[in-house]
């Protein structure tokens, strides 16, 4: 079952009030040296089916409009995640179809 | 003059908007997000509240309700809605206002009654203020930073779009101390402070004259309910 990684992370210009008080706990807890911290998010979306452009395209479309307010946040990664075993399986596919078209790789990154 | 109060999972201050119309003389329909029907009323507002929880983010869930389709175009034909707070972060989510709001800088829920400054005293929800007329009514939000880009903060000050301002303090770090704006057509208006906990003597902010005697969110609902009679 393939895994989407969204990653949604505040505007760069915008300040992040949230990781403005987690650097604050990180300096009052003895941890210095952190000059920053931005608080961001991951989005973790399971497909049944197979990762083609129309996923693609559709997982796209939600990271950009539902996922992400593109005002204040930006995507800054979309990733599709198989299992080894999902893997291991495309491998025997591909050895006996010379047929393109699987689905991505692991950690294929757009 | 009928004004729909839509109810979203987690709206808290519907019931308040709903008095607040009617004390203003029109009257309040109470309305359901899951809904499509807007049962032929007159105006709209979208209140207060924590909608989902806050999930994903603020007003985001609500702004893709099923009633939002009804909403989005009947602002677009000209109807006057209002978003208070919650309802203003499903405004700007759904793409009826610019900008977006975010954690206030100081990262603290903030409760406090706010002076504002009304800079345009001609939309459908402020027609009953004078420009630059500074009034007082709650401000609650956790998350009331207003944002934009440089480009459209000129664009909403260039238009007498920015219909209110934060007068002494601006409570929440929004830029150029923005505390509610409208559309083009002036019949969209979303801001953070409350005008539906400031329409009754007893309940809203304390004046000079008395405790809890502030009523000067009261001209936001009559604005709408007289235009109606003028125009009927």
């Amino acid at each position: 079952m393939p895994t989407i990684v969204v990653e949604v992370m505040p505007k760069a210009e915008l300040l992040d009030p949230q990781g403005k008080a987690v650097a604050g706990a990180l300096a009052r807890t003895g941890h210095s040296g952190y000059t920053g911290v931005r608080v961001g998010k991951r989005f973790e979306l399971t497909v049944d089916g197979p990762v083609d452009d129309a996923l693609r395209a559709s997982v796209k479309q939600i990271a950009e409009e539902i996922l992400s307010n593109q005002v204040i946040e930006d995507v800054v990664g979309i990733h599709y995640e198989v299992t080894n075993i999902e893997l291991a399986e495309e491998a025997v596919e591909a050895a006996s179809v010379t047929d393109e078209g699987f689905g991505a790789p692991a950690g294929e990154t757009h | 003059m009928r004004i729909g109060v839509i109810t979203f999972p987690g709206s808290l201050d519907d019931r308040d908007a709903q008095r607040a119309v009617r004390l203003a003389g029109g009257e309040p329909v109470a309305l359901w997000h899951g809904s499509h029907d807007l049962e032929g009323v007159d105006a709209l507002i979208l209140p207060g509240g924590f909608s989902y929880g806050d999930y994903l983010r603020c007003g985001a869930i609500a702004s893709l309700s099923p009633i939002m389709t009804e909403v989005v175009a009947a602002a677009n034909a000209g109807m006057p809605v209002l978003g208070i707070c919650n309802g203003f972060q499903m405004l700007t989510e759904a793409g009826l206002l610019e900008g977006g709001l975010i954690r206030n800088d100081h990262g603290s829920f903030i409760c406090r009654d706010q002076v504002l400054s009304v800079e345009n005293a001609s939309t459908a929800w402020t027609a009953e203020f004078e420009a630059g007329q500074q009034i007082t009514i709650p401000l609650k939000n956790g998350e009331g930073g207003f944002i934009a880009s440089d480009e459209t903060l000129d664009r909403l000050e260039g238009e007498g779009r920015v219909v209110f301002r934060y007068v002494d303090v601006n409570p929440n770090g929004s830029l150029r101390d923005i505390a509610g704006i409208s559309n083009e057509r002036g019949n969209v208006v979303g801001l953070m402070p409350h005008p539906e906990h400031a329409v009754e003597p007893g309940f809203g902010p304390d004046t000079p004259a008395a405790m809890r005697s502030g009523v000067d969110g009261l001209g936001f609902f009559t604005s709408v309910v007289k235009r109606a009679l003028v125009e009927a």
